[in-house]
């Protein structure tokens, strides 16, 4: 067992796979690396995950660099290569996003373009052998090092805040704070009359406030959970003999290249959702 | 599983990835799709045009070839009637040529014919006084008898 090579239990090993490198301020240790993750919850909000942040910072400069040298080779004649992916993938946010946002905005289309590859990106790391990585970085000092950072809440919902304070921010560009204030307290339920009316008021208010608050944690926890699941059942499949484990890890990594596609999908379509009702006026 | 500063951490790359993106990735490919897209819809009008004036050039080779056809055909036809014309005259020509010259050649013979008589005639005359004179014994003297002799000669 894949285990046992590096003197751990199974429980360890499931848990060593999915503790990240965590730097904050202990109570007791001052600024440290959090051994365990009992040193770092005890850190608590006062701490960050340096993994998470390599791999989602340095995903997202290859993001950058990347559409970049197309952006720079784009010309009108016959495209290349990278030109022509760049391109592809190009047109293919920018046709999803002319089909369900009908607002102007010159800000919702590159958003779009970034969430879909930086996320694919970041799911995609997920399948890249789950004991490589984290044992590289152990035999040079690292106590732990996660490689995909999709699959930690913090970035998921880091995005999916970002992108609800997008909406609210163009919600009340677009209608004004009293057009925003109206779209929650007078939906779904409606009348005429000031008195029912008013008691209306606070039944919508928590309907339309409940209906808002869920879409950013809707948003990050789809996609953490998703990748949350799949990078954990790699960690199960690690765990069987090393003859047997392409029998499983084949098939689900094959489906697995759909499910980082789709979430990658669903994450930058809903934003165009969510920013389009933004921009709607009711 | 902790809520920490990954979160901010995250929010704010986020942040500035989408604005790179916003000013250095999307502009540029847009506007070169949108020019190719131009460009492509620019090279199919004139590719559609050229076909057209092929298309035109092609009928006008045609009637032009046409033309041709019919005044080749209208010179050949032409030259033929102009040769059959030719040989009319000619054989016209030659077959007055031949009888002025069967003619000329009769009147000739004629004259001929008229000469040998006359000489004839005159030498049936002397022949005639000769011969008489033989018989006669005597000279007959021609200018005496001349209106005999006259006489005779017309008879021949």
């Amino acid at each position: 067992m894949a285990s046992s090579e590096a003197g751990r239990t199974t429980g360890e090993y499931i848990q060593h796979h999915l503790q990240n490198l965590v730097l904050g301020v202990h109570p007791e240790n001052g600024l440290s690396i959090a051994h365990g993750s009992e040193e770092a919850a005890a850190m608590g909000f006062w701490a960050i995950h340096l993994d998470s942040m390599f791999w989602s910072i340095g995903l997202g400069l290859f993001f950058l660099w990347l559409f970049k040298k197309g952006a720079d080779k784009a010309t009108a004649g016959v495209p290349g290569g990278l030109q022509n992916f760049v391109e592809t993938i190009v047109e293919f946010v920018d046709e999803n996003v002319r089909e369900t946002f009908n607002g102007k905005s010159e800000v919702v289309a590159p958003l779009a373009l970034t969430i879909f590859v930086w996320v694919f990106l970041m799911n995609l790391m997920d399948l890249i052998p789950v004991d490589w990585i984290p044992y590289a970085a152990e035999s040079i000092g690292i106590p732990y090092w996660k490689i995909v950072p999709s699959t930690d809440v913090n970035v998921t919902l880091g995005m999916s805040f970002s992108v609800f304070a997008l909406m609210i921010y163009y919600s009340i560009k677009i209608k004004g704070v009293s057009g925003f204030v109206k779209e929650l307290i007078f939906q779904p339920f409606n009348s005429g009359n000031p008195i029912v009316q008013a008691l209306f008021v606070p039944i919508n208010l928590l309907l339309e406030g409940v209906a808002l608050i869920a879409k950013p944690i809707s948003l990050g926890l789809r996609l953490f959970g998703n990748m949350y699941a799949g990078e954990l059942i790699f960690i199960l499949i690690a765990l069987l003999p090393f003859y047997a484990q392409w029998t499983l890890s084949v098939p689900w990594a094959l489906f697995h290249i759909l499910v980082i596609t789709l979430q990658a999908f669903i994450f930058m379509m809903l934003t165009i959702v969510y920013m389009s009702m933004a921009h709607e006026h009711h | 599983m902790n809520i920490n500063l990954t979160l901010i951490g995250q929010a704010i790359s986020f942040a500035i990835f989408v604005s790179l993106c916003m000013k250095y990735v999307w502009p540029p490919i847009m506007t070169a799709l949108r020019e190719r897209q131009d460009k492509i819809a620019q090279s199919l009008a004139d590719a559609e045009q050229g076909a057209q004036r092929r298309e035109e050039a092609e009928a006008e080779v045609e009637t032009m070839l046409q033309d041709a056809k019919a005044q080749a055909a209208e010179i050949v036809a032409q030259a033929q009637k102009r040769g059959n014309e030719i040989i009319d005259e000619s054989k016209t020509t030659a077959r007055s040529e031949g009888e002025r010259l069967k003619a000329a050649a009769q009147a000739e013979i004629e004259q001929e014919v008229v000469t040998a008589r006359e000489d004839l005639r005159k030498q049936v005359g002397s022949i005639a006084v000769a011969g008489a004179g033989k018989i006669l014994g005597s000279e007959v003297n021609a200018e005496s008898h001349a209106k005999v002799l006259d006489d005779l000669v017309g008879q021949l």
